[in-house]
């Protein structure tokens, strides 16, 4: 061991690998509040080398192979939740049904890290920070999750409860995220950090068709933000310029570091007009 | 726990606790001291490596996240003492000054030739986002990328 520089180290914790969904399930409700979910671990490492969180049991769902995949079902397509980034991000079935969550995805940190991550870990994790969960808001994406009881199905605009929170019960696994066709509507996303791999300082994903548009923000508050008075301005006939004025009706911005509170506020309204007007064209 | 891996091409087997990391078990158990550990929270990528191929950052993957895998570090590029064309490619266009990040930066951009062969500068800069130079000698290290996908290596 190197002298007078310690590697940062997660608490221990014991590691089980869970050959199928089943069996993750059952041994989580085996060990309880204490035991996480391992899928890409991009999100969960990083938080627990920091002591943010210190589950005593990781079970290792990372290898389970019948969860990654992308399927045209109609009219949605179909992602397993252990669907990496990188997969997110090369899909021709997304490219053509849903390029709105293709790009998104290819902002996600960087190649090493879209080559680990996966779709379901950054919707589960629930990040307000985070580019998939805005964006599969706004497209008006569908989760799946399997628990002890059985399977359930959750509205994205239902799922967010707070700041890493969602209404998943500790006993539920994301099995499949359900996005809705795009259908050729026009789409923008926007992402305001100042290096290339940064979470973004604010970040707007955004899709239109006609009266019809829908806008989640990045960083504008403990959870993913759907800015719904954007889209009922667009629906009752307002210009964009007005319509991204009501952009942070339903945001409450945090102050940090990177931004005030206030500046989130210009930087969403300046963003959501630039996404509206890409995806207006 | 124990976990069974191949590095560099030889088979690997070890009794770990369960939160070594990969970066860790390969350096400190193996002493594979090639890969570097910059900011332990995978935004630099001094740790990248090849995991099944691609290029991944060692620092945020579990060495029991790897049991069974295949893993390339530097130090498995050169083959019979003739180095790989990556490596060629940046002692030619002097893609390295203080050569820290250079482990990470080599992984990466041959990671990046595997799924771009034929890079544009641009599609460069945006494929080495995950890799900071703190000397800041990315043009250089650009232009090493871009010769060696030029020699078709």
């Amino acid at each position: 061991m190197r002298e007078g520089w310690q590697l940062m180290l997660p608490a221990a914790f014991d590691y089980k690998r869970a050959g199928s969904a089943a069996e993750a399930i059952s041994l989580v409700s085996e060990y309880g509040e204490d035991a996480k979910f391992l899928a890409g671990g991009h999100s969960l490492l990083p938080l627990m080398k920091l002591r943010l969180a210190a589950p005593s049991v990781l079970v290792d769902i990372g290898r389970l192979s019948d969860l990654s995949y992308i399927r045209d079902a109609g009219d949605h397509i179909a992602i397993g939740a252990l669907t990496r980034h990188m997969d997110v991000e090369k899909s021709p079935v997304l490219a053509q049904h849903v390029p709105l969550l293709a790009h998104a995805a290819w902002h996600v940190g960087d190649p090493q890290v879209r080559h680990r991550g996966t779709i379901g870990g950054s919707i589960a994790h629930a990040d307000p920070a985070s580019d998939l969960p805005a964006t599969t808001l706004a497209l008006g994406a569908t989760y799946v999750v399997q628990g002890a009881s059985g399977t359930r199905e959750i509205a994205a605009k239902d799922f967010y409860k707070g700041f890493l929170e969602s209404a998943l019960r500790p006993d539920e696994m994301l099995t499949e995220i359900r996005v809705p066709k795009m259908n050729g509507a026009g789409w923008s996303f926007q992402k305001f950090n100042r290096r290339a791999q940064d979470w973004a300082i604010v970040g707007v994903a955004a899709w239109r068709r006609g009266s019809e548009s829908g806008v989640g923000l990045v960083n504008m508050g403990s959870t993913p933000v759907l800015a719904s008075s954007v889209a009922s301005a667009i629906a009752s006939g307002a210009s964009v310029a007005d319509a991204a004025q009501k952009a942070s009706n339903e945001a409450e911005p945090q102050s940090d570091l990177n931004a005030t509170s206030d500046y989130r506020k210009h930087l969403a309204s300046v963003l959501v007009r630039r996404a509206l007007e890409e995806a207006s064209r | 726990m124990k976990i069974s891996l191949t590095v560099n091409g030889e088979l690997r087997e070890s009794e770990i606790e369960p939160r070594t990391l990969l970066v860790q078990y390969l350096r400190e158990n193996l002493a594979l001291t090639g890969t570097n550990i910059g900011c332990d929270t995978s935004s630099c990528g001094a740790c990248s490596m090849h995991l099944n191929g691609e290029a991944v950052k060692s620092c945020t993957i579990l060495a029991a996240q790897a049991d069974g895998c295949n893993i390339t570090t530097i130090e498995g590029l050169a083959k019979g003492g003739k180095m790989h064309p990556m490596q060629e490619a940046f002692m030619q266009n002097h893609g390295l000054q203080c050569g820290y990040c250079t482990p990470g930066m080599v992984m990466a951009a041959i990671s990046l030739l595997e799924e771009n062969a034929n890079p544009t500068e641009d599609e460069v800069r945006v494929g080495l986002e995950g890799n900071l130079c703190r000397c800041t000698g990315y043009h250089n290290i650009i232009q090493s990328v871009l010769a060696c996908a030029k020699g078709g290596n």
